[in-house]
């Protein structure tokens, strides 16, 4: 591994330029984690409220079995349901432990008394749950009645305007990123000029020449991924709780962080490892490039 | 062998570094090249090595034509070209045996095999007790031996050696000098551009003579031809040398 040796003693010849570097290349990565995870996260959730039913209507606890019958009947009569699920207190209680099995106090301060029953209508198009409005809100014993869409369309606006602004930040600390390897790389090669021409002449191969600065950028890279992963899996595993609270609701989040010993947490995170040090390694060898394009001739 | 065709080199309009050259270098000969300074005798070889490209005609080495040599195989022909240069040329953060080395790390050789090289070309050029030197603790003629080494190691066909004495005494330069005979007799073409009068008419090579970028003479035994004052300079260094 003679290129890996000679990248390790040019960074090791000038530490201050591989620490800006690294360092650089940590800061956007960390963004870019916490970005891609916030997007990633923001997705699922929408993707779970999108699968739920279109409208949720709940009834006060002096409701009647027949007084739900009653508005089942009618809904179905109207003919633009596509679906229609009763829960009774008992089921969402069911429900409820299932959601919250990871949090005992939750648990303990709730029985099936004090969940609504409700019923879970899906329209054969989500148009017509406007028409069917009126039907359900004034139906006998009908305490509310929830849109998903209504929760849907605020998580699409959040979700966009975090993709958005991630996006811009992401690709200006890249762009960043790829400027500082490359005006490092720029530098090493410039104080390599001696060396360079005298490998050119001895009849070095390109590759030969290029690889181990190459390999630098790629490594500079691939140790701020590294940090960056470092930093962002200690703060997920120190706010793994909180996450749970919020996100439990969402099955992969509650099954990747409910169990931290499981194989699917450890192939998240080494997966997450994988993207974050083959991105870095790119992202430094891109840079790397240009300045080995810029600077070195043959 | 190398074949110099109506070879002409022009450094801007009207600037001839070599002009309309035409000679052949046979496998395995030993040859000077010699002419005052700025005669043309460097570009010669930065022709060979394609560090430099001719302006008109052609340069033949080892059946290539390196003037359309594509740039893609240009180490590939100096790997079969090994070059000595004047000012060594040598990595001074790197100990002696990792610049020789060197050599053969370019062409992909393995540890044990770049080990033994390096052993026996050392061996060769009496550094054998240097190998773990760094450059600033060698003498001129020790770094000469070394840049030697450094060429030779990966085995070229022909060995250029551009002023290889010109910053050394005469007793070193004569050990230089036949370091490079030795190499030669091993079946390396060699070719030594120089300005030491002493060598040309001691070692009685083929000499070939250039000046103004022009071919003067080609002698199977060559003669220095000079000039009056360096006729003066010559004697000057050969009472020198006697003295030693």
């Amino acid at each position: 591994m003679k290129p890996l040796k000679t990248s390790w003693t040019h960074i090791r010849r000038s530490p201050y330029q591989a620490l800006a570097a690294v360092l650089t290349m940590f800061l956007t990565f960390l963004v870019s984690g916490a970005f891609g995870l916030t997007v990633a996260t923001s997705l699922l959730v929408l993707h779970y409220f999108e699968s739920k039913p279109q409208a949720t209507v709940f009834f006060k606890d002096t409701a009647q079995l027949s007084e739900v019958d009653t508005l089942k009947t009618a809904l179905n009569a109207t003919g633009k349901i596509a679906n229609i699920k009763y829960v009774s207190k008992e089921d969402a209680l069911v429900i409820y432990k299932e959601q919250n099995k990871n949090d005992p106090l939750l648990l303990e301060m709730v029985n099936a008394d004090i969940l609504p029953a409700s019923l879970e209508v899906s329209a054969t198009d989500p148009r017509h749950l406007k028409e069917l409005e009126p039907l359900m809100k004034e139906a006998v014993g009908v305490e509310e009645v929830i849109y998903q869409k209504d929760v849907v369309d605020t998580l699409v606006a959040w979700t966009n305007a975090v993709r958005l602004v991630g996006v811009i930040l992401v690709a200006l600390l890249s762009v960043d990123a790829i400027l500082i390897i490359m005006t490092i790389i720029g530098m090493k090669v410039a104080l390599k000029k001696d060396e360079v021409e005298i490998l050119k002449l001895i009849g070095a191969s390109k590759w030969y020449i290029q690889f181990p600065f190459l390999l630098e950028g790629g490594l500079y890279g691939t140790i701020g991924g590294f940090m960056a992963w470092l930093c962002i899996i200690v703060l997920i595993c120190w706010f793994r709780a909180s996450i749970l609270s919020f996100l439990g609701i969402i099955p992969i989040v509650s099954l990747l962080l409910g169990n931290m010993l499981s194989v699917s947490f450890f192939g998240s995170v080494l997966g997450f490892l994988f993207v974050l040090s083959s991105l870095g390694f790119l992202l430094g060898g891109i840079g790397s490039l240009i300045a080995l394009k810029k600077y070195i001739t043959f | 062998m190398i074949q110099f065709d109506h070879v002409s080199k022009t450094f801007g309009p009207e600037t001839y570094a070599l002009s309309d050259l035409t000679v052949e270098i046979k496998d395995g000969e030993f040859v000077f090249l010699i002419g005052p300074s700025g005669s043309g005798k460097s570009t010669f070889l930065r022709l060979i090595l394609r560090d430099i490209v001719a302006t008109s005609g052609m340069v033949v080495v080892d059946d290539w034509d390196v003037t359309k040599l594509p740039q893609t195989k240009i180490h590939l022909l100096r790997r079969k070209v090994g070059m000595v240069f004047q000012d060594f040329k040598l990595l001074i953060d790197r100990t002696i045996y990792e610049n020789i080395a060197l050599g053969l790390e370019i062409i992909g050789k393995s540890r044990e095999e770049t080990e033994k090289g390096v052993v026996d070309v050392l061996a060769l050029v009496g550094l054998s007790h240097k190998r773990n030197s760094f450059p600033l603790q060698l003498s001129a003629g020790e770094l000469q031996r070394v840049s030697i080494a450094r060429a030779i190691v990966g085995g070229p066909k022909i060995l250029l050696a551009d002023e290889p004495t010109g910053n050394l005494d005469p007793d070193t330069s004569w050990d230089i000098m036949q370091i490079l005979e030795e190499i030669n007799s091993l079946g390396t073409t060699v070719i030594v551009a120089t300005h030491n009068a002493s060598f040309v008419n001691d070692m009685k090579k083929r000499t070939i003579t250039i000046k103004h970028g022009e071919l003067i003479s080609d002698e199977e035994k060559g003669r220095y031809h000079q000039t009056e004052r360096a006729k003066h300079h010559h004697h000057r260094e050969h009472e020198g040398h006697k003295g030693k």
